[in-house]
């Protein structure tokens, strides 16, 4: 097994030649990377080859756009835009003789060369990866394989060598925050739920992932299913469960899949069950399936429907901590929480600090889309300017169109203009220009995009998406969304912005839960930065971008 | 049992629906798992159906009816062969939903939420199904996405699913 493994980091094996690794993330299969699989099968096969060249499907690699995508090591060469019809060619010249494939290769914008070793590649290098460490080097479906790259390391350490309240303490000094979107300290989670009287406690991992535009979730359980199961262990040695549930949302198929093939595979290793380790801790997970109601990402929402019922939030206090599932303490985070935890205790807190700002410690997943040249999945430390992001690791805009805004946070969030591009992205500087890091979706926008338009699809949204138990967030959305639709259709009013502006005020003030709470951020940072397009469309009835059909 | 003469001709789908609710009998916890699994083995969720679970799961067909209405993903109504779900998220949206929305009205005749007169095909919205870097996006039966959309690959691909 450890032979095997080597081969990927560069180290000869003698049991095998190479091992092709081909993206199997979901962008890649709808790019027909089931195709190039075959192909590259029988290509192997027709040169005598199956035996010494392993053909590892691995969850998403990232680069999303370039798929199908590859990378064959020893040598860790990096292929894009994989056709069957390549297969022969990369087995033939490639492994064969051991020259890449140029053809194949990436090539940075305006450079005469391609780069084929992904370690030298722009948008690989100014990525760190903690949450997607394992993504591009092992079999999801194998669980040998996360243990060779140190899985459960962390689990048998906590268990062996740490007192639950060493382990709080350890996570609470890594300054971890949660990934779901509001940026909480996890190890005071942590901590305030092992000190409620109640038992038993309950571990839950949120995989809803409602935010339209965001994809690091799933694809952090389809890749890298171990890493979170570990890290709910984990949690639950320290907060004393012995229950977890993961809640993954149904329209997620592969996830739900990958997820409980890994708990399966968990418990025939003795990893969850009884007595983990030898020792008399005992955990198991449970898969609870979403149906699709972005209300039910929201925490107490999120506990009701895994009870079966309406996902419904209640207002807090009690927090889950105090009052969970079936009314117990309950620690809630995020998938790309979960992820985080297993090497912050097995590296420790002072080397998870190291990494990151001042306030935003660690690194952030994103999910870039829209008007971007690379799209896909990056991860980054905590302070990298969002120009980075965009223009270093994401490529630029297509098509030398002008960059417009990037729009953080989905339907709670904000647009954030060219002007703050410079802005180091954490938790606070984010605040700080009305938009929110949440969950990690970034949505690129260019000239094409009418920013009036943008805010009223966001409207739209919650609209749909509100569950109604309250009237803010029920009728003063509708409210904010017809007058919206007014202004792109041409009938806009004199008073319209303020009108606008009061209302949010209202439903940020009023609402119960955060989607009502947070709903009217997208129109009140597109009045913000683009109030003259605003101002067009009522004044002048005219829609710069070209998008609204004004009367 | 009050469902029996609502389900004639049923038979096996009633057998299997049985196995789905023995695993949860008597938890009305369980009534999201149950529900899911049933749609996935009739297509959506008859009143025969719903009835079987509640009285399975010692719940009143109003809760369950609660539950069924609350989320997106459940069908009251039968859908055809095949459900196109066009992705309106928001890198879809700015990457073109609306005219793959066109495009695909415009071929099977049908608005968002309404099935084919020849059961082929219904349309739907969905909010984003995690392929947004190859947006626009949508996804067939739940499982086939196809991304990078452009107008004229629309036919090609609606042909694939008779
Ligand atoms: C309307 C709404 C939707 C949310 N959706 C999600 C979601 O899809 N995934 C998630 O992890 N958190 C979501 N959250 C945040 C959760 O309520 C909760 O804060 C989070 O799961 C806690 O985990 P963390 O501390 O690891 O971030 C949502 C919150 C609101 C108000
Ligand atoms: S704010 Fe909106 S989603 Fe939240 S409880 Fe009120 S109506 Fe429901
Ligand atoms: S799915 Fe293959 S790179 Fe993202
Ligand atoms: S926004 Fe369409 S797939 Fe995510």
């Amino acid at each position: 097994m450890q032979e095997v493994l080597k081969v990927r980091e560069g180290v000869p094996s003698a049991t095998c030649k190479a091992h092709i690794m081909v993206c199997g993330g979901q962008g890649c299969i709808s790019s027909k990377c089931g195709e190039v699989v075959d192909a590259l099968k029988e290509s192997l096969n027709k040169n005598g080859l199956t035996e010494q060249v392993r053909i590892i499907l691995t969850g998403c690699m990232g680069p999303c756009d370039m798929g199908p995508v590859a990378i064959v090591y020893p040598d860790a060469t990096f292929y894009r835009r994989l056709r069957p019809k390549d297969a022969e060619a990369i087995v033939e010249e490639h492994i064969m003789k051991g020259a890449p494939v140029q053809r194949l290769l990436y090539r940075a914008p305006g450079a005469k060369e391609p780069t084929p070793c992904i370690h030298d590649i722009d948008l690989f290098k100014k990525q760190q990866k903690i949450v997607l460490r394992n993504t591009i080097y092992i079999d999801p479906l194998s669980i040998e394989e996360y243990i060779g790259r140190d899985g459960y390391a962390a689990l048998a350490k906590v268990l062996t060598q740490m007192t639950p309240a060493q382990v709080i303490e350890e996570v609470k000094k890594s300054g971890l925050r949660g990934r779901g979107g509001a940026g909480f300290s996890t190890g005071m989670k942590w901590g305030f739920t092992a000190a409620a009287p109640g038992t038993p406690k309950y571990v839950v991992c949120n995989g809803d992932e409602g935010d339209p535009g965001a994809f690091m979730d799933r694809s952090v359980l389809e890749g890298d299913p171990h890493s979170v199961i570990e890290g709910m262990a984990i949690c639950g040695y320290a907060i004393g469960a012995e229950q977890g549930y993961v809640y993954v949302r149904a329209e997620y198929p592969l996830a739900i899949q990958r997820l409980s093939y890994a708990i399966e595979k968990a418990r025939e290793y003795g990893l969850l069950g009884k007595n983990i380790f030898g020792t008399s801790f005992n955990f198991d997970i449970e898969i609870r399936i979403g149906a699709g109601a972005f209300v039910c990402g929201e925490e107490t929402a999120l506990l009701a429907s895994i009870e079966g019922k309406r996902g419904e939030p209640r207002p807090r206090p009690p927090f889950p901590a105090q009052s969970g599932v079936w009314g117990k303490p309950t620690v809630i985070n995020n998938v790309e929480t979960w992820a985080n935890i297993a090497p912050i205790i097995l590296k420790g807190a002072d080397w998870y600090a190291s990494i990151g700002t001042e306030k935003s410690k660690g690194t952030k997943v994103f999910a870039l889309a829209g008007r971007i040249n690379n799209t896909g999945i990056v991860e980054v430390p905590m302070g990298i300017t969002l120009r980075e992001i965009v223009y270093e690791i994401g490529g630029g805009i297509p098509r030398k169109k002008q960059f417009k805004a990037v729009q953080t946070g989905g339907p709670s969030g904000g647009c954030i203009p060219a002007e703050h591009l410079d802005t180091p992205i954490d938790y606070d500087s984010l605040g700080a220009l009305g938009a929110i890091m949440g969950s990690g979706g970034m949505i690129v926008m260019d000239e094409d995009t009418c920013m009036v338009d943008i805010a009223k699809f966001f409207l739209d949204f919650v609209v749909d998406e509100s569950c109604g138990k309250c009237s803010p967030c029920r009728i003063g959305t509708k409210r904010m969304y017809e007058i919206l639709d007014r202004i792109t259709n041409g009938q806009g009013r004199e008073g319209d912005i303020e009108l606008l502006s009061e209302l949010a005020t209202t439903i940020k003030n009023t609402a119960l839960c955060g989607l009502g709470q947070t709903a009217p951020n997208p129109v009140l940072s597109t009045i913000r930065y683009f109030r003259d397009e605003y101002e067009e469309h009522i004044k002048e009835r005219k829609c710069r971008a070209g998008v609204c059909e004004l009367k | 049992m009050v469902a029996c003469e609502c389900k004639c001709g049923e038979d096996e789908l009633t057998k299997q629906l049985e196995k789905i609710i023995d695993q949860y009998r008597g938890q009305p916890t369980g009534l999201i798992q149950v529900l899911t699994r049933a749609q996935e083995l009739i297509g959506y969720l008859p009143r025969w159906a719903l009835i079987m679970i509640a009285e399975g799961l010692g719940l009143s067909l109003q809760e369950v009816y609660g539950v069924v209405t609350f989320y997106a993903f459940f069908s009251l109504i039968p859908r055809g062969r095949h459900k196109i779900s066009v992705c309106a998220g928001t890198a879809c949206y700015v990457k073109g939903t609306k005219m793959v929305l066109k495009t695909l009205r415009e071929a099977i005749g049908i608005k968002p939420g309404q099935t084919t007169p020849d059961s082929r095909f219904t349309l739907e919205i969905v909010r984003c199904i995690g392929a947004c870097g190859l947006a626009p996006a949508m996804i067939i039966d739940g499982k086939d996405v196809h991304g990078r959309l452009e107008p004229e690959q629309i036919p090609a691909i609606l042909e694939q699913y008779a």
